[in-house]
């Protein structure tokens, strides 16, 4: 593996609640190269927490802390206000679960793509406009420049997570962290987003973090897994070890999803074991 | 064996004039005594529809429907309510926010009359493996697979025949949708009740059910056992596609995929 | 005493409710902690709190009759005899003050009692109901919106005849649209919620599911909508007093109060001023109270 893009050492995230302090990442220590790193977990593991507060957009009552956190040699964790705004969604870029919510409702779908390359570099309406369309085309939307012209509301799920893709990728990011990024999108139409995220890392050297819930399609998608529970990494290994997982969190996970291939007379129940709160592995 | 449900041509329209859309555009399917029955299908492909027709919440349908040979056109009598209960998809949702565990059981009985409310509302409890605990407590102070068992409680406590399951465990984590399942399976079993679960998922289908339904743009295009599923006999494409899919990622046929919604689209 | 409350706390905090009262009560116990966070609100309530205990204590806490005339001490500035001073008839304005409070109250309720169901049943039946109904019940309540609320209310009162019943029955004409709409506007997310579709696959009439399911939800906005809109009520009640349209002399409506010593406002600065002040804090009371009810009872803030 090459030298990685980032950096994370025993980052904690807290919140200050009315009903005490909530310790919600707790510990987690990763690298990602430009490789596809999938951090699994369930509803309250951290995950997303972990992700946000990469980019600081943890919510004003978190409170993030960590040994060390570097992106591409530069400190996170001392960088300014401003460093940060001009490292987050130039250098990292973020994709979330629902392209209905990125998406300005009143603008057309094209001129956001091109407003996205005149913020970065000064250029004529003209260039903006055919970048855009050029990266329409990358992330397989058929017909740019029928789509240029539409409202987000007229796009199905599928294309309108594409085109966040595309406004995602304008700058040329090094690292990108997808939150949930295919969960809201049917199976068929998954896969083609996946695709598109496979290309960039493996052709253009991109970094990706892979947040989802989706253990099965972590395992199939990704290179490495982390697999997150209760605001620590329980398991981390390759993504094609996954079935020789070592953590009975991770193994309970596996069995108590059902699968297609292999029927099962009763899902196993997962016994959660107040052991694993404790120590990390 | 007979069929407990049995719809004919079934068709749903929305919308009127030019936005008219058929969300269910003639369906045909049984459903026999004691069977457990999956439809399936993305979003938009009219599965929740025709569970949302035959519950009576959608009254703009043609065609017929009959649940134990009885007509569903028309006024329905509380015998027939009681026939045919659902599970919704938002734990969230289906649950009145303002009301306690106590009050939404007893809901459905005091419509019906029933007797001995407390004692079936205790038991109702019991049976979803929730106990006395919960009666009282409101719904936001409960996780999302308690108030599912509290749906799945409030739809059992009229004794259905029929149960419709509309992505019962779809908003649950995996862990919590394992205990759910094997509920409702075991629910089933005791119960000998019939099911028609509607899911996204062909995984949690295929576990659930013996024969499956697939749905796209409101046509059924094929039904098939899930044996012949789970040994890739699926016949049409969509379905192959869909079984695919379902089984996770892989390179290349992700680029099979969007080959096909090419022809597809060239070839409307 | 000491040892009965904090297990009146730990019943009211306990994880698992034991009876349906039990439950209830733990909902208000959190709401009123909730509550008890914001101080303006909690300022609010104390002065609505007085208010009630003054109109129910009205002839203790009075130091006069307040329709008692006493020409020989007309106009008498504010001194310890006469603590807000005394009218151009030698009332004493501190007691007129006092009972006002009644008379305040007197209208607050009635309004309530008559907006809030009228504006909570044609707004939800509207609202459910949809299609015709619909249409019929918001063109009636549209109607009652086009006019301007006051000018409503003058009209009525002029044909009905001058008096505090009648004026109460023209503020509340002027109000119950307010909340029609509001009751409607909630009615409409709440209908097509999954607990609603549960509740119709069961078998629940429509009158059930409002009553049952609709009606509850839309009540908090609704109690929260009449306590602020309670200030305008008592402002619209003392304009339509000041205007002689409202409360008759000798009643001690401070609305009244206000229009006679008007007068007297140059030289007699005391006349006006203490209804006038009571006017104000009584309706930013009750503006600070809705505010923070809102806080609790608005299921989006939670």
């Amino acid at each position: 593996m090459s030298a990685p893009i980032l950096a994370v050492e025993d980052l904690h995230v807290r919140f200050a609640t009315p009903r005490g302090e909530v310790h919600a990442v707790r510990g987690v220590s990763f690298d990602v190269g430009r490789e596809r790193v999938g951090i699994v977990g369930e509803s309250g593991s951290g995950k997303t927490m972990t992700g946000r507060s990469i980019l600081r957009l943890s919510p004003r009552n978190a409170q993030v802390s960590a040994k060390r956190m570097e992106f591409a040699g530069e400190d996170l964790l001392a960088a300014s206000e401003r460093r940060i705004r001009a490292i987050r969604g130039r250098r990292i870029s973020m994709v979330l679960q629902d392209p209905k919510f990125s998406l300005n409702p009143v603008m057309r779908v094209g001129a956001q793509v091109a407003e996205a390359y005149t913020a970065l570099r000064k250029g004529s309406k003209a260039e903006a406009r055919e970048r855009a369309l050029d990266m329409l085309a990358q992330v397989r939307i058929r017909d740019p420049k029928r789509v240029y012209g539409l409202y987000p509301h007229e796009v199905s799920g599928g294309m309108g997570q594409r085109i966040m893709i595309a406004m995602m990728l304008i700058p040329e990011p090094e690292l990108l962290i997808a939150d949930e990024p295919t969960s809201a999108l049917d199976v068929t139409v998954r896969m083609q987003v996946l695709a598109i995220l496979d290309d960039l890392v493996t052709k253009r050297g991109l970094g990706l973090v892979f947040i989802s819930h989706d253990l099965n399609l972590v395992a199939t998608f990704c290179d490495r897994v982390l697999v997150m529970y209760a605001g620590r990494i329980v398991e981390s290994c390759r993504a094609s070890e996954l079935a020789d997982a070592e953590h009975p969190y991770t193994r309970g996970l596996l069995a108590s999803a059902p699968r297609l291939d292999a029927p099962r007379e009763r899902l196993a129940v997962l016994d959660r074991d107040p052991a694993w709160l404790g120590a990390a592995t | 064996m007979s069929a407990l449900l049995a719809i004919d041509d079934l068709a749903v329209e929305f919308g009127e004039g030019k936005t008219r859309m058929r969300a269910v555009d003639g369906v045909t399917l049984a459903v026999a005594e004691g069977e457990s029955y999956g439809l399936v299908g993305e979003s938009g492909c009219g599965k929740s529809t025709i569970l949302r027709a035959i519950s009576g919440l959608n009254k703009g349908w043609t065609g017929s429907m009959r649940v134990q040979g009885e007509s569903l056109q028309g006024r329905r009598t509380p015998a027939m309510h009681r026939q045919v209960q659902m599970v919704f998809q938002d734990p969230y949702g289906s649950l009145h926010p303002r009301h306690t565990v106590d009050t939404i059981l007893g809901e459905p009985i005091a419509i019906h009359g029933l007797d001995d409310a407390n004692g079936r509302i205790v038991r109702a409890l019991d049976q979803v493996g929730l106990g006395r605990a919960f009666r009282f407590r409101f719904p936001h102070q409960l996780s999302g697979g308690q108030r599912q068992r509290v749906a799945i409680a409030r739809a059992l406590l009229l004794e259905p025949r029929l149960l419709l399951l509309d992505e019962p465990t779809s908003a649950l984590d995996v862990s919590i949708q394992s205990e759910v399942l094997n509920l409702l399976a075991d629910l089933r079993r005791e119960r000998s009740l019939t099911y028609l679960f509607v899911s996204h998922d062909l995984a949690v289908v295929a576990h659930m059910c013996s024969r499956v339904g697939v749905m796209r743009a409101g046509k059924l295009v094929e039904e098939t056992t899930v044996a012949a599923l789970r040994a890739g006999e699926a016949e049409h494409p969509y379905t192959r596609r869909f079984v695919e899919a379902s089984a996770g990622y892989d390179r290349g046929m992700a680029r099979a995929f969007a080959d096909l919604e090419e022809e597809e689209r060239a070839t409307p | 005493m000491s040892a009965v409350r904090p297990t009146l706390r730990a019943w009211l905090t306990a994880d698992e409710a034991q009876s349906a009262t039990q439950a209830t009560l733990q909902g208000l116990w959190l709401g009123w902690l909730r509550f008890l966070r914001n101080p303006l609100a909690v300022a609010g309530l104390a002065v609505v709190v007085l208010l009630l205990l003054v109109a129910l204590f009205a002839p203790w806490i009075a130091s006069h009759d307040p329709y008692e005339q006493d020409l020989a001490q007309r106009l008498k500035p504010p001194s310890a005899a006469h603590w807000f001073g005394t009218d151009q008839v030698g009332r004493d304005n501190y007691s007129r003050v006092v009972y006002g409070s009644r008379v305040t109250l007197y209208i607050v309720f009635l309004v309530a009692v008559i907006v809030g169901p009228i504006g909570l049943l044609i707004g939800t039946i509207a609202g459910y109901a949809g299609g015709k109904v619909d249409a019929v019940l918001m063109r009636v309540t549209d109607i009652f919106l086009a006019f301007p609320g006051l000018v409503l209310a003058l009209a009525f009162v002029a044909a009905l005849g001058p008096g505090l019943v009648n004026a109460v029955i023209a503020i509340a004409l002027t109000h119950w649209p307010g909340f029609a709409r509001l009751a409607r506007a909630e009615t409409m997310i709440v209908r097509s919620s999954d607990f609603i579709a549960a509740s119709r696959i069961q078998g629940a009439s429509a009158a059930r599911i409002l009553a049952r399911h609709v009606i509850p939800m839309c009540i908090p906005s609704v109690i929260v909508r009449m306590t602020l809109s309670m200030a305008g009520v008592i402002l619209t009640a003392a304009g339509l007093g000041f205007l002689g349209l409202g409360a008759q002399p000798p009643s001690p409506e401070w609305g009244a109060m206000l229009s006679s010593g008007r007068r007297f406002l140059i030289g007699y600065w005391w006349m006006p001023t203490f209804p006038g002040l009571a006017i104000m804090i009584v309706s930013l009371a009750f503006n600070l109270l809705g505010d923070g009810l809102r806080d609790v009872l608005d299921p989006k803030s939670e």
